[in-house]
């Protein structure tokens, strides 16, 4: 079947962005905290202590899922920055943005969450581990990519700045990610929910935390239209009075 | 653009303080570890390769701003963007102006450092082959940061806070490199990873830096 890859633009058209987000973001937003409610009432109270880990397991509902937004979000700004950078498309560039702070604050619960369980696991809140050490490498990025977003008055400037940012940072932060592994041993458990993996969390765990990830899945989609949104109204807004300055001078 | 890579290297040298600082800041950082960690020499030696790439770093942050900052300034960049060899070359040159400027000066005096923090003798070889292979990607990523807070007024905190991440690998293998020759171990990964980036960053980001000064001139 052929797909009319016009079509598909056309939805990032800003005016035709916000008439289906205005649509779409209700929806979206009450399924988000149906699921997340489900997903954290089942993990949390539902399912029995671990063995050796006891109560402390639950926290994993709420670790996992950000830590794997962090960098999927990371991921979803170098796509939007790509699709930017070909095809120069504002709603792009500033979901992009808006997906900044949406991914920093993932990467700061990620390691929040992780410090709280590792003080009674681990006997400490932060070790040099490769996996520790990479997520705060990652808060960098984002501040640093933040930042920059920040410093640059003229808003086009800016979108291609970030991208190239972007794009440069996605190596850095793989390479860093492997350099680091190199550098030390890790203490962190390895991964857990791999589909290929031979020994994985228990299916006890697992579908509750299926479906805390789709929660903060929804969740991040929601709060990025939302802020999306926010951006295009604040570019509008920036218009009309530029226009109004010129009107009356 | 042999006459660029002369004329950035001269304007280094008279242009007062531009050559010498990251050379002086180097010394200094050195000087200042002993007084926050204690004069014992088994610490010192520990941290010595640790100690001498930060500051290599630093350094190098150090005079970043000046690869493309008064070129900006004074409208020289406008020109250079008209020239008859590409923008990615323009760059590329005066990445390697302050390599020369910068880097080629740090892995002259780290020996003479690594004196002062009791380096391990048998860590001096691989201090300078690292430094060697490792200081030019200081400066390429670190003509990417210059490029990409060119137009700003005051671009040089922020630059700072992109480019350190953008550190850390060559960070990371230039000071194992040196750790595990201080060790008597093998060195063989983390130097052909170091040069890896090195050569990477040779090679690609000038194009990146190219298409950020094009951004910040348009």
């Amino acid at each position: 079947m052929a797909i009319n890859w016009n079509a598909f633009w056309e939805w990032a058209n800003p005016r035709k962005f916000m008439w289906w987000t205005d649509r779409a973001l209700p929806v979206i937003a009450i399924l988000a905290a149906v699921i997340f409610v489900i997903g954290l009432v089942w993990g949390f109270f539902l399912t029995p202590d671990d063995y050796r880990q006891g109560a402390t397991v639950k926290i994993f509902y709420i670790h996992v899922p950000s830590a794997m937004m962090a960098i999927n979000i990371w991921a979803m700004m170098l796509v939007a920055s790509l699709i930017w950078i070909v095809r120069r498309h504002h709603v792009s560039a500033l979901a992009a943005k808006s997906a900044a702070a949406i991914g920093m604050t993932m990467t700061l619960i990620a390691l929040i969450t992780g410090a709280v369980w590792g003080k009674p696991m681990w006997g400490t809140y932060w070790e040099w581990d490769p996996r520790l050490t990479s997520f705060l490498i990652l808060l960098l990025f984002y501040i640093g990519y933040m930042a920059l977003w920040e410093a640059i008055e003229d808003p086009d400037t800016a979108a291609d700045l970030t991208s190239a940012l972007c794009l440069v940072g996605s190596v850095f932060a793989l390479l860093s990610r492997y350099a680091v592994l190199f550098w030390n041993q890790g203490l962190h458990q390895g991964a857990s929910l791999s589909l290929d993996a031979e020994e994985n969390v228990a299916d006890v765990y697992w579908y509750p935390a299926l479906v805390a990830i789709a929660g903060f899945v929804l969740l991040f989609v929601a709060l990025v239209l939302l802020r999306t949104r926010t951006e295009i109204r604040a570019r509008r807004l920036h218009a009309l009075e530029m226009r109004e300055r010129v009107k009356n001078a | 653009m042999i006459r660029l890579l002369w004329r950035d290297i001269t304007l280094a040298f008279r242009s007062g303080g531009g050559f010498g600082l990251g050379l002086g800041f180097f010394l200094i950082l050195v000087t200042l570890v002993p007084f926050g960690v204690g004069p014992e020499g088994d610490m010192l030696s520990a941290i010595a390769p640790g100690i001498l790439w930060v500051g290599a770093l630093l350094a190098c942050l150090l005079s970043l701003d000046r690869i493309f900052a008064l070129d900006f300034e004074d409208g020289s960049l406008d020109l250079l963007t008209t020239a008859p060899i590409p923008l990615e070359g323009v760059v590329a040159v005066k990445a390697l102006a302050h390599w020369i400027t910068t880097g080629l000066p740090l892995v002259i005096a780290a020996p003479a450092l690594g004196f002062l923090l009791h380096l391990e003798s048998t860590a001096y070889r691989w201090m300078i082959v690292t430094l060697l292979i490792g200081t030019p990607a200081l400066s390429f990523i670190g003509s990417f940061g210059a490029a990409l807070t060119v137009g700003l007024k005051r671009g040089g905190l922020l630059m700072s806070l992109l480019v350190l991440p953008l550190y850390i690998p060559t960070l990371i293998f230039g000071a194992e490199v040196v750790r595990r020759g201080a060790g008597g171990f093998l060195v063989g990964t983390p130097l052909a990873m170091q040069a890896g980036i090195t050569l990477g960053a040779v090679a690609l980001l000038p194009f990146a830096s190219a298409a950020a000064i094009r951004v910040a001139l348009r």
